[in-house]
């Protein structure tokens, strides 16, 4: 196993390829972060809709209770 | 066998066993994908004849080839739905278009950053690129056409008949590169004969082809669990759910 870059600079320039390679992967990185991110973030939000839905439930089921 | 699908079937039988597979999947696919990124950006040599250009491959390959698996995941799914009327298939395949309209993008967009260095241009009607642009209309189509019904359940067949019709695509997209050759080259992976790249850029190709399978199924697996929890919101089980976690 070696290492193919002895330097930062010598793994951001790639040999003159390095603004299409990393272009290329950061990319996809940031698509990648998106498909993540959206199905989490749909599921953060269904739940608190959801026990909101549930509490407005349970006290309107209260009131009835109350009132007759 | 039978007790399986009807397991399948059932809402929170899936939403469970979905959970425990991802509390390991996701953070080992995570750590794999970075583990893999330092191996192809850093251990792996470049190309004699490309140079470092054709990193781009580590990316471009995988994202093809799980865009393709993934059109036959919504396509099969599709049409599990449309012959028993399974409503989890109707999940899957509803979940698995977006994923693999952003897959299909990022093969497109990684190939033709990769063909600037490579051939000096960005884009061109080659037969492989083109087939493999009808494949991102096809999964915008069935994403669109889901979109356009107001009743649910005539959508998702609408949808599950244009992505079985769509399904000759593949095979044109795996083809293309032999039957119309220009400027992509030609496959090689082979399974039948020996494959014409050395084994130290081999392995960590088919190690990242791995690595995005594993990325997909979780992907999958997140999209179907929010979209369980939004159509069985007002069910028992989702109740009992968010008593348990409160």
């Amino acid at each position: 196993m070696n290492w193919q870059f002895d330097s930062l600079a010598a793994l951001m320039q790639m040999d003159g390829h390095g603004a299409f390679v990393w272009s290329a992967y950061g990319i996809t990185a940031l698509v990648l972060a998106i498909l993540l991110v959206a199905p989490l973030n749909r599921r953060k939000r269904l739940l608190s809709e959801i026990r909101g839905e549930q509490r407005r439930q349970k006290a309107a089921e209260e009131a009835h209770a109350s009132r007759s | 066998m039978w007790s399986f699908f009807h397991k399948l079937g059932s809402p929170p039988w899936l939403y469970g066993i979905s959970g425990s597979i991802l509390r390991w999947l996701l953070p080992a696919s995570i750590v794999a994908l970075l583990a893999g990124l330092a191996w192809v950006l850093l251990v792996v040599p470049p190309d004699f004849r490309q140079g470092n250009s054709y990193r781009i491959m580590y990316i471009h390959v995988p994202t093809a080839v799980v865009s393709m698996a993934g059109y036959y995941v919504m396509a099969i799914a599709g049409a599990i739905h449309l012959i028993w009327k399974m409503k989890m298939a109707d999940v899957a395949m509803k979940c698995a278009a977006p994923i693999g309209a952003a897959l299909t993008f990022l093969a497109l967009v990684t190939g033709a950053i990769w063909g600037k260095p490579t051939w000096g241009t960005w884009w061109v009607w080659d037969a492989r690129i083109t087939s493999v642009l009808v494949l991102l209309f096809l999964y915008l189509g069935v994403i669109a056409l889901y979109e356009a019904f107001d009743n649910k359940e005539a959508a998702s067949r609408a949808c599950a008949v244009l992505s079985l019709v769509g399904m000759v695509n593949i095979p044109i997209i795996y083809k293309s590169v032999d039957w119309w050759y220009s400027l992509h080259q030609p496959a090689s992976i082979k399974f039948t004969s020996e494959s014409t790249m050395d084994a130290s850029m081999l392995y960590p190709l088919l190690y990242m082809i791995i690595v995005f399978y594993a990325l997909y199924t979780c992907l999958l697996l997140l999209n179907m669990r929010a979209e369980l929890l939004d159509r069985e919101r007002s069910k028992g089980w989702v109740r009992a759910l968010l008593k348990g976690s409160r």
